[in-house]
């Protein structure tokens, strides 16, 4: 989802109400706090935020290669006494955690604010985790917002905590929070002078010694900011005439609990780590029983229980996904012993639509080779790409993390057992997930002297989070010209011997599959850099359309193993081969409108049924599909 | 103004402009002075995914969220998509649905059917529809991405507030930013209008949708 440029969210609008999503309300929160430094990487359901600050003017936006570096650059900032924000998505935090864990020894000095934006539900993402433990592991404090409104006044709360106890702030997001829009009453940006950078070794400089000294001042300001939770307006009830039950709810939660038990007592947690357990304590006093409503984990219900405060939870509701209202109404139901009716309709079965590469794809050409290779097992990674592992290709072995393509080939080489001993390893990785973690990877191969043959797709942007600008794209986040990474220069300087080193159009399908065969074959590393832009950027190209003959098309399927949403199947035959065999013919037609004539279909089609078509409408939509 | 919340699901496939017909809306139920909140699960939309958006408006809203079995008005820009929603609809709610049908690679790749006839299908659970080809009135007025606005020329008049509101929020975008598709966006609409008032599909039961919320 592209960050909307609505007049809204642009600097000039100011003191009035917007409808905003969670993000943009963020980001106009951190711009109107005076925020010098606000860096990032894409990842949904975060990516916003960057995009956001950067339509707004005065203060400084990056797209980082990865999120420890996002990171890092807002602790810079921060040392230099200015205002700075970081945003990732969940998995984001594990890549930074190694930057945090120290960050909370130092503290902040300029405000320092990091949203993190938990996939709950996992609309895009390869795990489900709970970033609140970070609040506890690094012992910072956390926000908690349930709408655009409240994410917009946490943010701007965030910097005067951040500032006033030296402590960098966490933003806990969900999906909900992010892609929901509601209205928010905005205001002006006030500049924040930066205080300057003060030398002090003991205070920046994270020796044992020093940090030493540190550790008892981070759990001084823990025990200080447990009395400010108490405090906090973002921790409060709301009466309810219904007594039987009290919830405690943080989050988009706390929304779904007061729409769908209206009379209950609720307790609300927006300032949520540490918590406030003497409020809540009162609270649950007031209540017959207490249920702690919280996405994911049973963190809150548990710290609860520690101080004896007595409450259901994770016994009663999921510890997966979202806790929307069509879960929490008949898991209290439940409890009461009360059964809800039948709901009026039953969903219907309809097939899935699981996402597809685009017509056009420069992935589509690697995938359909790959797939024709035997004997060979691919790593894969994390990008648009990953579909690959789908229907019709299955040419993906593995999806772990972003950049784990690399060292996963390479424990699959090491690891091999007898019955592997000819196969040939793949990795395949993007451009964007090389530059955050797979180089580092790729350098591990190479020293390690390890057989495997890497694939690099790189089309010049971050193509599964929307198309972001990257080192490979040559542009920043304004779109403005910046050094164009060389990966052959780069993958040369990794230790890849110069003549294994191949740039491959992967539009050229017998190119391809020659460069494949022919590296997996020869020992030792080699990559294969495949160089056509993704077709949702303005590299792009489109080129004459393609249709079919029909009387030509002899049904043998070869197109259809491309994968290109654009060829349909329209009639399928069984016929028996001269063999005795069975097989199905699949006659096909193309959708011209959608067409953009990369001409990989062409290829395999035995009968050139397939000609140049005259266009006859431009259908954009479709296109991107 | 009416204190009932006012509950409206638009879905269709990635790339179909649901979320930004669901963003007019917004623009026209702000336009009068409600609150709303907006939501959407398209977390893969881009690359062809299933794409719900919900819009809740009313005098103060909470949960963004449309439970199963609440919604007034579905507003499906695809056949089958819009019958894979069908049980969100409230009873008494009413259907305005694109007949248009895109068929994606697990179909077309002989993995999975598509449904017969989704229109008869949802019919059959006794509830109303009205259905029409968008795509086709678009291509008529010479540009399919008009769709989007034949879209919400249909449904214009069964929402809880006039259809000049709707068409004016319309038309403030283009005027923004595409001046020269304002006329041509104003007549996708008024097709989109009457493509449902002579729908041959009329269901036979007026009063449904979100009229029964508004008065
Ligand atoms: C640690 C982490 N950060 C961010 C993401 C979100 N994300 C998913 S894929 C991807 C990058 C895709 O870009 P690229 O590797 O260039 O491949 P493409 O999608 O363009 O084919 C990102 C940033 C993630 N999954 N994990």
């Amino acid at each position: 989802m592209a960050a909307t440029p609505a007049a809204a969210t642009q600097a000039t609008a100011a003191s009035s109400r917007a409808l905003l999503s969670g993000n943009e309300a963020i980001s106009r929160a951190v711009w109107e706090s005076g925020v010098a430094v606000a860096a990032g990487y894409p990842g949904t359901p975060a990516t916003e935020m960057l995009e956001t600050l950067a339509t707004f003017p005065d203060l400084y936006v990056e797209w980082s290669v990865n999120e420890k570096v996002s990171l890092e650059v807002a602790i810079g900032a921060s040392m230099a006494g200015s205002r700075s924000f970081c945003a990732m998505k969940h998995v984001g935090m594990n890549v930074a955690s190694d930057a945090l864990m120290t960050l909370t020894l130092t503290g902040a000095n300029g405000g320092l604010v990091i949203a993190v934006a938990d996939d709950v539900g996992l609309s895009s993402s390869q795990n489900e985790q709970d970033s609140r433990y970070w609040g506890r592991f690094a012992h910072l404090p956390v926000f908690e917002p349930s709408d655009s409104q409240e994410a917009y006044q946490m943010a701007k709360a965030a910097y005067l905590l951040s500032e006033e106890y030296q402590v960098p702030v966490l933003l806990r997001l969900t999906t909900r929070i992010c892609h929901v829009k509601g209205m928010v009453n905005i205001g002006e940006r006030v500049p924040h002078e930066a205080a300057g950078f003060a030398k002090n070794a003991r205070r920046w400089v994270m020796v044992p010694g020093h940090a030493k000294e540190r550790l008892p001042l981070m759990f001084e300001r823990e025990q200080t900011l447990r009395s400010v939770s108490e405090e906090s307006p973002f921790n409060f009830v709301t009466e309810g005439s219904d007594s039987r039950i009290g919830f405690v709810a943080s989050g988009p939660v706390w929304m779904h609990v007061r729409e769908t038990f209206p009379d209950a007592p609720l307790f609300k947690l927006g300032f949520s780590c540490p918590v406030p357990l003497e409020k809540i304590r009162a609270f649950a006093a007031t209540v017959d029983r207490l249920l702690v409503v919280e996405e994911t984990e049973p963190l809150v219900e548990m710290e609860l229980k520690a101080a004896g405060i007595a409450c259901l939870g994770k016994d009663v509701l999921p510890k997966i996904g979202e806790l929307a209202p069509e879960i929490l109404r008949p898991a209290v139901a439940r409890l009461f012993g009360e059964t809800l009716p039948e709901p009026a309709l039953k969903p219907a079965k309809v097939f899935p639509r699981p996402p597809t590469m685009c017509v056009a794809c420069p992935h589509l050409g690697v995938y359909y080779t790959l797939a024709q290779l035997k004997n060979v097992t691919v790593a894969g990674d994390i990008g648009c790409y990953t579909l690959g592992a789908g229907h019709p290709w299955n040419a993906l072995d593995s999806t772990i993390s972003m950049g784990a393509s690399m060292g996963v080939a390479l424990g699959l080489d090491k690891g091999r057992g007898a019955s592997d001993r000819d196969r040939k390893i793949v990795a395949v990785i993007g451009d964007s997930t090389f530059m955050h973690m797979g180089m580092q990877g790729l350098l591990d191969i190479t020293y390690n002297r390890g057989n495997v043959t890497v694939l690099l797709l790189d089309n010049r942007t971050v193509g599964m989070t929307g198309g972001q600008d990257n080192p490979a794209s040559g542009r920043d986040i304004h779109g403005l010209g910046s050094p164009r990474v060389d990966f052959a220069k780069l993958c040369e300087a990794l230790g890849v011997a110069p003549e294994r080193i191949r740039k491959v159009d992967p539009y050229q399908l017998p190119v391809l599959f020659k460069a494949l065969r022919e590296e997996t074959k020869i020992p030792g590393p080699s990559v294969i850099i495949t160089d056509r832009p993704c077709v949702l950027i303005d590299d792009y190209e489109s080129l004459k359309p393609y249709t079919v003959i029909s009387d030509k098309c002899t049904g043998c399927g070869n197109c259809v193993d491309i994968g290109c949403p654009a060829i349909h199947v329209n009639r399928r035959e069984k016929v028996v081969k001269p063999s005795g065999k069975e097989v199905e013919l699949q006659f096909v037609d193309i959708e011209t409108a959608a067409c953009t004539g990369c001409g990989l279909c062409l290829q395999p089609c035995a009968p050139d049924a397939i000609v140049a078509a005259v266009p006859v409408h431009t259908i954009n939509f479709v296109k991107k599909l | 103004m009416n204190t009932k919340t006012t509950n409206i699901l638009v879905v269709g496939i990635g790339g179909q402009g649901v979320m930004t017909a669901t963003e007019i809306l917004a623009e026209a139920a702000i336009s009068l002075g409600h609150d709303v909140k907006k939501t959407e699960v398209a977390g893969m939309a881009q690359r062809g995914g299933v794409v719900s958006s919900h819009l809740r408006f009313g005098a103060k809203v909470l949960s963004p969220q449309i439970s199963p079995g609440e919604a007034d008005l579905i507003v499906g820009f695809e056949a089958a998509e819009t019958l894979r929603w069908i049980h969100y609809l409230r009873p008494g709610g009413l259907v305005l649905m694109n007949t248009a049908r895109l068929v994606p690679p697990v179909v077309s790749g002989g993995l999975y059917d598509y449904p017969e006839d989704p229109v008869a299908e949802i019919r059959a659970q006794g509830i109303e529809v009205y259905a029409f080809d968008a795509m086709a009135i678009a291509l008529e007025l010479g540009d399919v991405r008009l769709g989007n606005t034949v879209m919400l020329g249909a449904i214009a008049d069964h929402l809880p507030f006039p259809a000049d509101v709707l068409l004016d929020s319309i038309l403030r975008r283009f005027r923004t930013r595409k001046p020269e598709m304002v006329d041509v966006n104003a007549s996708a609409f008024a097709s989109g209008r009457a493509a449902v008032v002579h729908s041959e599909q009329t269901p036979q039961r007026h009063g449904a949708g979100c009229e029964a919320v508004l008065t």
